[in-house]
């Protein structure tokens, strides 16, 4: 099946789960990355137990730090 | 006021854009902008604020310039190491445009002073490089009801979206909770390559100089993500509707500031 990954066409094996994604795009540390499938957030908690259906549209959002401190103590 | 002669030749590519023009110049001259952090995207987003003749520009930041900043932190030079952040800056702007004010706050965002700082702003940008900060502006600019510019930088990547009240999500709609300390890794330790600060810095000043002006289509709802070794930009379309954010939602559960480092170091929170 065809799905959509942070805006490219990609051919998947049908049935493919959002945990098997995290290792085929090579995610680090998924636990920490945000996902949200067709403009829907997923919920931490259904992570584990989401399986993609064909057209799925799915976006990696990563913490990201940088720039100067703020709050550093 | 009407602008003066030197004003009039100073912003003139300004003033002969159709979305600008003296009227737009003359937004920019009144407008005041916080910048948070003077680093590697403080220092091109309020460079290019100064430039623009945003007339007052607020830089917070605790830290001295360090040998180690200078590879990106444009706004600093190599005259200023040991220097307070805050006064390299400042010196920076005065240099560049006699028209800005420049306000300094040589101290880190806390719960206890943040809604202070803020409160006088029209815009705020987060150029700060821990996630306790993010959090906190977040938090803060959601309660005071205050538009901000987040973004992050690391390695080749960089991110950034803009939050304006009441319309569209908030950091903490995409990010729950501050990741454990050392769970994701930070500049100092995985790098950055010095102009992806030019580059994310440089689309935060204008983020705030489009909000003043009241042109054009913002980052609200958006995130927006560069990868320069792919040489690709990608706007993330986030959902629309975040009723059960937990600052931002229909019935917030966080409605006091909380400062994250001490909760992280003691318990790791998750």
């Amino acid at each position: 099946m065809q799905i959509i990954v942070a805006g490219n066409k990609k051919e998947v094996q049908d049935g493919l789960k959002l945990t098997e994604l995290f290792v085929q795009e090579e995610v680090e540390t998924p636990e920490y990355v945000t996902v949200s499938i067709n403009e829907e957030f997923v919920p931490s908690e259904r992570v584990k137990d989401t399986v993609l259906q064909e057209g799925d549209n799915v976006e990696f959002l990563y913490f990201m730090g940088g720039g100067s401190n703020g709050t550093d103590r | 006021m009407a602008l003066t002669d030197d004003q009039m030749e100073r912003y003139s590519r300004h003033i002969i854009l159709k979305e600008v023009g003296a009227k737009g110049q003359k937004k920019l001259l009144d407008a005041k902008v916080l910048v948070i952090g003077a680093g590697g995207l403080g220092s091109p987003a309020a460079m290019y604020l100064a430039a623009a003749g945003v007339g007052t520009i607020g830089i917070a930041d605790a830290d001295e310039v360090d040998l180690s900043n200078l590879q990106r932190q444009i706004i600093h030079g190599t005259a200023d190491l040991g220097k307070a952040k805050v006064k390299s800056a400042k010196e920076t702007i005065n240099a560049m445009n006699p028209d800005v004010t420049v306000h300094t706050y040589r101290q880190f965002v806390t719960s206890e002073n943040i809604l202070e700082l803020i409160q006088d702003y029209d815009f705020i940008i987060d150029g700060t490089d821990n996630f306790p900060a993010k959090f906190l502006i977040n938090d803060a600019c959601v309660m005071a009801k205050k538009p901000f510019s987040h973004a992050g930088i690391i390695r080749f990547k960089g991110q950034l979206m803009t939050y304006v009240p009441g319309e569209g999500p908030c950091y903490r709609c995409i990010f729950k909770n501050p990741p454990p300390k050392d769970a994701v890794p930070t500049c100092k330790q995985a790098g950055v390559i010095g102009a992806m600060g030019g580059v994310i810095g440089s689309l935060q000043a204008m983020e705030a100089i489009k909000y003043i002006l009241g042109v054009g289509k913002l980052l609200t709802g958006y995130l927006l993500t560069y990868d320069a070794i792919e040489q690709e930009f990608h706007k993330v379309k986030l959902p629309s509707h975040t009723e059960n954010c937990a600052v931002c939602g229909d019935h917030p559960t966080i409605t006091e500031l909380i400062d994250y480092e001490q909760e992280v170091c003691t318990d790791g929170l998750k």
